[in-house]
């Protein structure tokens, strides 16, 4: 009974420490501190293989890879803006949730404002228009501004 | 006019969702540009398949243009591709280089042995570290790199006859007139 015993304890010992080898996830923090900075980048980064989920979200096996290398970078003291331009090198602006203002990206941040505008200059026409037109029959008085 | 405006709008509207689809019918929507076109290929130091004591290097590599394809024996799309790699890769110009991405070393082999090998030099990517460096994240993807190790052009997803014709060989036909 002794002997397997002691075969069991070996066994378990050498597989606990085969463990943080194999076992990749979760990741061995440091503290919980940059646990949550992990989990706040990873958050805002997307996966390229599934425009639709981050790399936090995404079980793609390159959403693992990059976490890792996320991970293995935070390591080395690398900060948020490295690890972002380090994977933007790699994969451009596709990966970044929060796009730069660049001349690329201008119809993407200043296209509703181009939309608003194009509204505002219809509406502006039509109300200028019924108003010259000379609705007052309908029952409201027109005080003489183009409102 | 006030009374064609909305007509008029309803065509702008047609015409910017015809466009959308005539746009993603001729664009692959999953494909990102790569920001390495132009740029130097990242360095790397790779096992060889077949004798994994022998590292193939990008510096092994300069001095004549290659066609680096990223593959692997889980990879569906590589079977589709694979024929046709392997029947234009002789009149191509180009060396061919076989990347095996995130493989397990006995599958490559079993899946090459079964599809044929057209690559002339072949390394191993088992951790998929190397191909982060690449930009790689899915296979198959390609890269055209020319004799002095810059990336000329890249192409992500199986190979067509198509893109081959339209985009690899005048990428190819691009390299050698810069060289000579």
């Amino acid at each position: 009974m002794k002997p397997l015993l002691l075969v069991f304890a070996l066994l378990l010992a050498a597989f606990s420490a085969a463990l943080p080898a194999q076992a990749i996830e979760p990741l061995p923090f440091k503290d919980h501190a940059q646990e949550l900075r992990f989990q706040q980048l990873t958050a805002e980064l997307r996966c390229p293989m599934c425009q639709n989920e981050t790399l936090a979200d995404s079980n793609a096996p390159i959403a693992r890879d990059l976490r890792h290398q996320v991970f293995d970078l935070m390591q080395q003291g690398k900060s948020d803006a490295q690890i972002k331009q380090y994977l933007v090198d790699r994969y451009s602006d596709y990966v970044l949730y929060d796009p730069p203002v660049n001349p690329a990206t201008w119809l993407l941040w200043f296209g509703p404002l181009l939309i608003l505008a194009a509204g505002t200059v219809v509406v502006v026409l039509t109300i200028r228009k019924r108003s010259r037109a000379g609705t007052p029959t309908t029952g409201t008085i027109d005080h003489g501004d183009d409102w | 006019m006030s009374r064609l405006l909305p007509f008029v709008a309803f065509l702008a509207l047609c015409g910017l969702f015809g466009f959308g689809i005539w746009w993603n019918s001729h664009h692959d929507q999953t494909a990102i540009p790569s920001p390495l076109i132009d740029k130097p290929a990242p360095a790397f130091a790779l096992p060889e398949l077949d004798a994994p004591e022998r590292t193939v290097t990008k510096a092994s590599l300069l001095g004549k243009p290659y066609l680096l394809n990223v593959f692997a024996s889980w990879c569906i799309e590589c079977g589709v591709e694979h024929p046709l790699l392997q029947a234009e890769a002789p009149t191509l110009g180009v060396t061919l280089v076989g990347y095996n991405y995130k493989d397990q070393p006995a599958d490559a082999k079993a899946w090459l042995a079964r599809h044929g090998n057209p690559y002339e030099v072949l390394m191993a990517d088992l951790s998929g570290k190397t191909a982060i460096d690449f930009g790689v994240y899915a296979a198959p993807e390609s890269f055209l790199i020319d004799a002095q190790g810059v990336i000329r052009y890249k192409h992500i997803g199986p190979f067509t006859p198509e893109v081959i014709e339209k985009e690899l060989k005048p990428a190819i036909a691009a390299l050698s007139e810069k060289s000579s």
